[in-house]
């Protein structure tokens, strides 16, 4: 039974939404109509457009109100809720707390990869989007083991540390190498017979949880990611095996 | 006038606990160089250009000296030998010693004092450039009327150079007076300078003097085309603070991002190193006239910004004392500070016009650097702007002077060309709408502001004094600032310190002090 759903702004089933916009040409009559017809084919019926005012030498910024020909079926949507919910960083703590020590995670750029941005968004007090890095948690010890780190080096740490969790991010992605690279370390770790001592996740701008899985990873992190996801994700998940819980039933 | 009082007697009791803090690290920092500063300094002699891999020749140069153990005499003393051995240039001389195996035995061979002399010429070269990159600024910056205060700063990141130099236009166009190209993502952390123009980058634009040319350009097309004057700012900030420093004299930049602590606290580069290449990069900055902006807005994002608002107030007076020391006038000064309360809390904006003022009043001369919020911005875009607004009439009521101006897309992605305009076309009104009512009110006696503005000043006061008896090597140790926690020798970039040598050459600082 299909369920629809369609903008609301003052009446049931009116569609209203309202748009802005920079288009490259200069305030007019021609501008005003170029923006109506942007706006129409975007869906929106009765455009109205209801700002138009120069913002640069040769842009012009617009608002227009419309009503949205445009509808969703919401039983239709399939997606899987990420396993680990929004978590307030208090709710994160408690979770510390429970289990009583410190999660230790290691987290690296491997391979030839320099692009730290996204470890270093995960993992350092800085942060990423106004949130606060893993550095930044009382429950968390993290090490940011930085950029173009070997898999060898990178399980001679973790096992060094006595990490739980291993953070492996890849940005460069010429030839699928990001791909090999990462499940390279799932392979070295298997051959160890220390594979199943951590919880592995894999992140980056062509990183989804499908492909981590995939490559053997336990979760995958795209672009976007915020700490306090993967934080959440990972106390989750240790917390859940402390409770002793081996196997994630994801896996 | 909307005043707070202030205690004259704390104001100087801070300055020279300051003063105290500042002097210590100061004997550390006369006794030691860093891979960095003698990059700056090969730079300064015009040594230019990359390997087919792009490592800077300053870098092949400097590694092999420094491999060798030998930064502490300084990369002067090796150009100067080869200049007497016979190289043509300074740039010459960088290649023999960088590619050509030129040996760096230091027994024998000519002494420093020789060495200085066969650089004399080059050296006055050196100085003679970004004086005249400064006199040319002023020169250009004197055809256009003076801009009303606060400044109003955007900043634009869109990776792509060539698009940095049309936004940034575009900026100057919609009443923009000071445009940032925002680095790129982690850029500090590379201890080198990549050369020339880059069209890729993540997060932001690659810091390159090209690229520092580049922006350079527009931005007088467009002072030229607006008849206002667009001023130009980067980050000496990271492993290559002075490097930047350098190329940003060379080619006529306004501002930079430059700040005593903050690549220790927010970057985790270690300790010694920080010092040691603010004080370097500050000296040139001195020279060339340009305003420094410190970051302790930064601290706000990590610690409490209700709690810790005190924590920026004593790190101003810090800043100010390194800066001091470099040679940096007041009007250099654009320390910095945020509106980063949590917009929900009951009077927060009674906290923030307290804080702002009680600056504006002890930086009486300084160019404050006021930054929007960050860390309570979500997505939603029109609560963002109303959040902006407010911190626009705090900025006017309490004459800030270099006003960030916040955008609505704060938190979802850098700034679109029609944020920025949003953001101009804001702050423009409210600077207009309410340009006097800083001078035509009055606090109420011993109400929330005065209150708020007496604690924070006690406050600050305390823990100047705590951080001069443990010393800042310790209290940043401590999480005394930022609430972050360093080790004097931890952090990244340790390795390129070394103790200066007694006989450090090094005629570009020498003659940045004044010729001593």
């Amino acid at each position: 039974m299909a369920k629809w759903l369609r903008a609301y702004g003052d009446r049931e089933g009116d569609g209203m939404v309202q748009m802005t916009f920079t288009l490259a040409i200069l305030p007019g009559d021609r501008a005003r109509e170029a923006a109506k017809r942007f706006a129409e084919a975007h869906g929106l019926k009765d455009p109205l457009v209801t700002t138009m005012e120069q913002c640069s030498q040769q842009h012009t910024y617009f608002v227009a109100y419309g009503h949205s020909a445009h509808q969703v079926d919401i039983d239709d949507i399939d997606v899987a809720e990420l396993a680990a919910k929004p978590l307030s960083r208090e709710q994160i703590e408690a979770m510390g707390k429970e289990l009583g020590r410190k999660i230790v995670v290691v987290g690296a750029c491997t391979g030839s990869d320099a692009h730290t941005v996204g470890i270093d968004a995960i993992l350092n007090y800085k942060g990423f989007a106004g949130e606060k890095g893993l550095e930044s948690y009382k429950c968390f010890d993290a090490h940011n083991l930085g950029a173009q780190v070997e898999n060898v080096e990178l399980a001679e740490r973790a096992k060094a540390l006595g990490a739980d969790a291993i953070l492996v991010s890849q940005v460069i992605t010429q030839r699928n190498c990001h791909k090999e690279n990462a499940a390279a370390l799932i392979d070295l770790l298997k051959k160890q017979g220390v594979r199943d001592k951590f919880l592995l996740l894999l992140g980056g701008p062509r990183i989804d949880n499908k492909l981590a899985l995939e490559l053997g990873y336990e979760g995958g992190f795209g672009p976007g990611t915020k700490p306090s996801t993967v934080a959440a994700f990972v106390a989750e998940e240790i917390l859940r095996r402390a409770r002793g819980k081996q196997v994630d039933p994801r896996r | 006038m909307a005043k707070v009082p202030l205690d004259h007697a704390t104001v100087d009791a801070c300055r020279a606990a300051a003063a105290a803090i500042a002097d210590d690290v100061q004997r550390f920092i006369d006794r030691h160089t860093t891979v960095g500063i003698e990059r700056t300094v090969a730079r300064a002699y015009g040594v230019t250009g990359a390997d087919p891999e792009g490592t800077p020749l300053a870098n092949a140069l400097v590694d092999r000296i420094h491999k060798a153990g030998h930064t502490g005499r300084g990369v002067a003393y090796f150009l100067g030998r080869a200049l007497l051995e016979g190289a043509s240039s300074a740039q010459e001389a960088a290649e023999q010693i960088a590619y050509g195996g030129a040996t760096l035995d230091v027994e024998g061979g000519p002494t420093t004092n020789e060495c200085r002399g066969a650089l004399e010429l080059e050296t006055q070269r050196a100085i003679a450039r970004i004086d005249e990159a400064r006199r040319a600024r002023e020169r250009f910056k004197s055809r256009f009327p003076e801009p009303e205060l606060p400044l109003k700063y955007v900043i634009v990141a869109t990776g792509n150079i060539y698009d940095d130099a049309v936004q940034a236009k575009a900026a100057r166009f919609a009443g923009a007076d000071i445009v940032a190209v925002i680095r790129a993502t982690a850029q500090s952390l590379l201890d080198y300078v990549p050369e020339g123009p880059t069209t890729e980058g993540y997060g932001g634009t690659y810091a390159t003097q090209e690229n520092f040319r580049i922006i350079r350009k527009a931005a007088d097309e467009a002072s030229e085309e607006t008849g206002k004057y667009l001023a130009q700012t980067n980050y000496s900030s990271g492993l290559c603070m002075s490097e930047i420093a350098w190329m940003a004299a060379v080619e006529r930049l306004d501002m930079l991002l430059n700040d005593a602590m903050y690549g220790i606290l927010f970057r985790d580069i270690n300790m010694e190193r920080t010092f040691v290449d603010q004080y370097f990069s500050r000296r040139i900055v001195a020279r060339s006239g340009i305003v420094i902006n410190t970051g302790e807005d930064n601290y706000l994002t990590t610690a409490d910004a209700v709690e810790k608002a005190h924590t920026v107030l004593a790190s101003q007076f810090i800043n100010e004392a390194f800066a001091r020391r470099a040679g940096l006038s007041d009007d250099q000064m654009g320390l910095g500070h945020a509106f980063e309360i949590d917009p929900w809390l009951e009077d927060s904006f009674l906290f923030e016009v307290a804080q702002a003022q009680l600056i504006r009043q002890i930086f009486d001369k300084h160019p404050i650097k006021w930054m929007p919020p960050t860390k309570f911005k979500t997505g939603d875009v029109f609560h963002s702007h109303v959040h902006d607004a407010m911190f626009n009439l705090a900025g006017i009521m309490t004459h800030q002077s270099i006003e960030l101006l916040g955008m609505f897309s704060e938190a979802i992605h850098t700034p679109l060309l029609m944020d920025r305009f949003l953001a101009l076309k804001s702050a423009k009104y409210i600077f207009g709408t309410a340009r006097h009512l800083g001078d035509e009110i009055q606090w109420k006696p011993g109400g929330i502001v005065e209150r708020r503005a007496k604690e924070v000043l006690h406050k600050a006061h305390e823990l100047l004094d705590q951080v001069k008896g443990d010393g800042i090597w310790d209290a940043i140790g401590g999480g005394a600032f930022g609430d972050v926690k360093r080790k004097r020798t931890g952090g990244k970039g340790h390795a390129g310190v070394a103790a200066r040598d007694p006989e450090y050459l090094n005629p570009i600082l020498d003659e940045l002090e004044g010729g001593r």
